[in-house]
């Protein structure tokens, strides 16, 4: 046997991604002067050179390190998605670091490690990788969350998230060990075809169980929340815009991968639980939403429940659910980044404002923001004819396939719910009267701001190339 | 004119009108008078286009005509637009009320002009997309679209109770429309298709599923109506709603459900509709009886109307479960019927609104003595609302209770007690208003209407009485595609029959 190095040509993203950061980690420490801005342009770079390079990757699926990475046109998708947030979520976070007079140059970094990770995830062929690029990921999401370390609320919030992060890491890792145990491998494609002989096994499905209850830790769905709504309000405001994106996407990629690639002969066994956590996810984040005052904490329950929406897809455990998913995350990305920019911008001159309260009478004080902001809110409760909807459509489309009538039917009931309180916003940013202004926007925000908006409203002009993308994406899985 | 997209054209008229709007700078008063110049001016050139539907319209087929059609969302759901006889004259009526609509809020609105005409203009295009639409997803679009502007409306420019009338018309509408896309997405899978024509063609759902899609799409379109018991929200809305608005929402929103049954209810599922019909007869029984009771007992001139037009929704519902002939024919003629004169009744409501900022009925009296115009019109408005031969308002109740007649007996007996209260609450109202001596205060100087009122009186008033006296010209529109829809529905009723029978 030679030894020989393995294909590496579908992960040189993660390779440009982990050297980038390492150099320019060195960068950052061995000049005197501070160049924290300079490498964020250098981060967001980084990510962008990372992106061109996974679209020009060669199509069709390649298997490489023995199995233990996977590039398909599903990872593609997934990989520009999470790397667009991640960089959008720097860019976002300029102008606020900038206000606060907080520099430091480990942010953008460690936001480009953490991407890694998620790219390593999306990626993964056996469990191996998959809680590899998890922890890489969740190790430079905790120190993300704490980075404003003079902050007492951010230091409890990143000591929170840490906890029980690593208790949900535990949980996945013995979730692991039991089905390397009951199948022999830890090769996605190998658990399936002995999950196909040993079927119904009691220990495998137990396995799966603390797989499932870690992974679901990952996307906050319910019961394993509790983190989301404290982590959201503690972290600093463009951390938390970063959380609501890109480290949601790749964990629902993973999740959907290892569920369709390694447990599709015991679809049933699993199944019945995403049913559940979904259905918890949407009637929770619809309920508990409407009693919050503090945007970000509402943003948290709101995205609790959206992780809920994009779980029917993931239910229906078909190809038109999978699709269904994507486009959900797709257009979720696109809403939440939009929704935070103009969080982001609830400054006053002296300092950041969170209630929603706040928000009274934008559309007065700011009728271009109040106008794009309740588009927005419009969109997150799936209302036509902006993108929200037609990510609802697709995952619901997919349930009714699956004749999920019970989780079709509650779940658009929850959407009503909802609705409720994303109009209560509205009703606050139209119906009352005008409170004191916010200070103007940063000019990068505005242009985030415009495009997330612009996205939302003429969706429904032209998408099919979104709509045909993510069918290709889906269909790779299966 | 068959190369010209004559549909399309007046769909996306009014969004290019709202671009325009957005497009002028400033919020000086200068700036305000050119968003409603420019508002009415693409108002009412959409109103001219879509004549050219009605005079381009071929009479003698059940088909659909204008059709348009481009992929749009992956294969099976495209952009396809049409209309046949139930909905040409929705549209008309559409853009028939909006340059009324423009001119009554002319200088009621003084806040937020701009936003305002945008509203009402994207609310039009989407309005006219709901009933051209032949494509299940894009119909919904439109349906639901339309609760973003009316929100809005009611939200921002409506009364003291703005927030509770706009957050009830809104979850209430929603509630019942997204059972309604579950629904949707079932006969999608059931049939493989979301093509409202193919759909007409050879809708072949079994019976079982029939009844649970006919109850998703009742919950919307009763909600719509609304019918009994699901009409709460209209009254508020109606009340806090400014007057534009009121008469949108009456003129064609609550056309939506009567719309939906024809098109959708009906057609493609006949087995259930054949079962729930006797259902339908006694909610729309009651709701005619309750809801006249009921606006007897008002204090508040909008919402007596607006319970008045829960009551003519009655009518309309029971005439559209007769599947008769005169049945269905009275329903979509009551349709538009009070599309046209419940606008205007709220238009009269607005003129002494504007002028006294009290809706109460108390607050006024005698008004015949310094308005006689205004009398007169109002009057006219009144009559037909209770039926009186002559007006158009007659031709619907009289030909909805024929059907009712074929079909149960008793129901068409109830529902002509309606005809009478509405005759109690109606002039009743008519003189706590406007007769009596003019002894308040506040009233001795009010002024009767102004030309720019009189100008979008006058064409409803000449409409009230030409479809009172010569109904022919709307009948003739709905008269193939009516008989069309009853041949299959019977056809489709009597072959599952066989099927049992052997």
């Amino acid at each position: 046997m030679t030894e020989t190095l393995p294909n590496l040509v579908p992960a040189i993203p993660e390779i440009i991604l982990g050297c980038g950061a390492m150099l320019l980690l060195m960068l950052g420490a061995f000049r005197t002067k501070d160049i924290s801005e300079g490498i964020y342009s250098l981060c967001v770079l980084l990510l962008l050179v990372a992106g061109a390079v996974v679209l020009f990757i060669p199509g069709g699926t390649q298997v490489t390190f023995d199995g233990g990475f996977v590039f398909d046109e599903f990872a593609r998708f997934m990989k520009i998605l999470t790397m667009g947030a991640s960089a959008l979520a720097i860019i976002m976070s300029r102008s606020y670091f900038r206000a606060e007079k907080f520099s430091r140059f480990e942010y953008p970094i460690l936001i480009v490690l953490a991407t890694a990770g998620m790219m390593l995830m999306i990626s993964a062929g056996n469990m191996m990788s998959l809680y590899m690029g998890l922890e890489l990921q969740s190790l430079a999401l905790y120190v993300v969350a704490a980075i404003q370390r003079d902050s007492t609320r951010a230091t409890e919030a990143g000591l929170k998230y840490f906890v029980l992060g690593a208790l949900a890491s535990g949980m996945l890792l013995y979730g692991i060990s039991l089905i390397y145990g009951f199948t022999g491998s830890m090769e996605f494609t190998e658990i399936a075809h002995a999950a196909t002989n040993d079927h119904g096994n009691i220990g495998l499905v137990f396995g799966l169980v603390f797989l499932l209850a870690g992974l679901a830790f990952k996307v906050s769905a319910v019961p394993f929340h509790m983190w989301t709504p404290d982590v959201y309000e503690g972290a600093p405001t463009p951390v938390t815009a970063f959380f609501a994106a890109a480290p949601k996407i790749a964990a629902m990629a993973i999740f959907i991968r290892t569920m369709i690639t390694a447990f599709p002969t015991i679809a049933n066994d699993w199944q019945q639980i995403i049913v559940f956590i979904s259905i918890a996810s949407m009637v929770l984040g619809a309920f508990a939403a409407i009693g919050q005052r503090n945007i970000k904490r509402l943003m948290a329950y709101s995205s609790i429940g959206h992780m809920g929406f994009a779980l029917v897809g993931l239910a229906a455990g078909s190809q038109a659910g999978v699709r269904g998913v994507i486009i959900y995350l797709a257009i979720y990305v696109a809403m939440t980044v939009g929704t935070f920019v103009c969080i982001l911008a609830m400054r006053r001159s002296d300092g950041m404002v969170e209630d929603i309260d706040d928000l009274a009478g934008l559309g007065k004080n700011n009728p271009m923001m109040g106008f794009l902001l309740a588009m927005l809110l419009f969109s997150l409760a799936g209302i036509p004819p902006l993108a929200g909807f037609f990510g609802k459509f697709y995952v619901f489309l997919a349930a009714i396939e699956a004749e999920l009538y019970t989780l079709a039917i509650i779940g658009v009931l929850a959407s009503v719910v909802g609705a409720f309180y994303y109009l209560r916003i509205i009703k606050i940013i139209y119906f009352d009267e005008p409170a004191e202004r916010f200070v103007p926007m940063a000019s990068e925000l505005r242009v985030i701001l415009g495009v997330a908006a612009l996205f939302i409203i003429l969706f429904i002009v032209y998408p099919s190339p979104l709509i045909s993308a993510a069918g290709n994406a889906a269909s790779s899985l299966f | 004119m068959s190369g010209m997209p004559i549909l399309s054209i007046v769909t996306w008229l009014p969004v290019l009108g709202a671009l325009f709007v957005l497009s002028i700078r400033g919020d000086s008063e200068f700036a305000a008078q050119n968003a409603r110049r420019v508002a009415l001016w693409t108002t009412t050139i959409t109103f001219g286009m879509s004549l050219l539907l009605w005079t381009e319209f071929d009479t003698g087929t059940a088909g659909f005509q204008f059709e348009e059609q481009y992929s749009w969302l992956g294969d099976s759901i495209t952009y396809h637009m049409g209309v046949d006889g139930i909905s040409m004259l929705f549209i008309i009526l559409t853009t028939f009320l909006m340059p009324a609509c423009i001119l009554a809020s002319w200088t009621t609105i003084q806040d937020r002009v701009k936003e305002y005409m945008i509203a009402f203009l994207i609310l039009e295009t989407l309005m006219i997309g709901v009933f051209s639409a032949l494509d299940l997803v894009l119909f919904y679009l439109f349906f639901e679209g339309g609760l973003i502007p009316m929100f809005l409306i009611i939200g921002i420019w409506g009364g003291a109770r703005r927030v509770y009338a706009s957050f009830k018309f809104f979850l209430y509408t929603l509630i019942g429309s997204v059972l309604m896309l579950l629904a949707i997405m079932a006969i999608y899978w059931q049939t493989g298709t979301m093509d409202i024509v193919t759909l007409l063609d050879k809708a072949d759902i079994p019976a079982d599923m029939q009844f649970w899609l006919w109850l998703a799409f009742f919950a919307s379109f009763a909600v719509k109506m609304p019918m009994w018991p699901f009409h709460t929200w209209l009254p508020d809305a109606h009340v806090e709603a400014p007057t534009a608005g009121s008469v949108i929402l009456a003129g064609i929103l609550l056309k939506m459900g009567g719309y939906g049954f024809l098109r959708f209810s009906l057609p493609m599922f006949p087995l259930a509709s054949e079962l729930f019909a006797p259902m339908v007869f006694w909610i729309s029984v009651i709701a005619i009886i309750y809801a006249s009771l009921v606006a007897l007992m008002q204090e508040d001139v909008k919402k007596l109307i607006a319970y008045s037009s829960v009551a003519h929704m009655g009518f309309v519902t029971m005439g559209i479960f007769t599947v008769t002939m005169q049945g269905v024919q009275g329903g979509i003629f009551q349709m538009l019927s009070h599309g046209i004169v419940s606008a205007a009744l709220f238009l009269c409501v607005g003129v002494v609104y504007d002028r006294m900022h009290t809706r109460e009925i108390a607050a006024y009296g005698g008004l015949v003595h310094r308005m006689p115009v205004y009398a007169f019109t109002f009057m006219i408005f009144t009559m037909a609302n209770v039926g009186l031969p002559g007006t158009s308002g007659f031709v619907g109740e009289f030909l909805t209770l024929v059907g009712a007649f074929q079909v149960n007996g008793w129901v068409a007996l109830f529902a002509t007690f309606g005809v009478i209260l509405s005759a109690g609450y109606a002039l009743w109202l008519y003189r706590k208003m406007i007769f009596g001596a003019l002894e308040k205060e506040s009233l001795k100087t009010i002024t009767d209407m102004n030309w720019r009122e009189i100008s979008y009186f006058v064409p409803l008033i000449v409409l009230t009485i030409l479809f009172g006296v010569y109904p022919g010209p709307v009948l003739d529109v709905t008269a193939m595609s009516v008989e069309n829809l009853i041949e299959n529905y019977h056809a489709a009723i009597d072959a599952a029959h066989a099927v049992v029978a052997h």
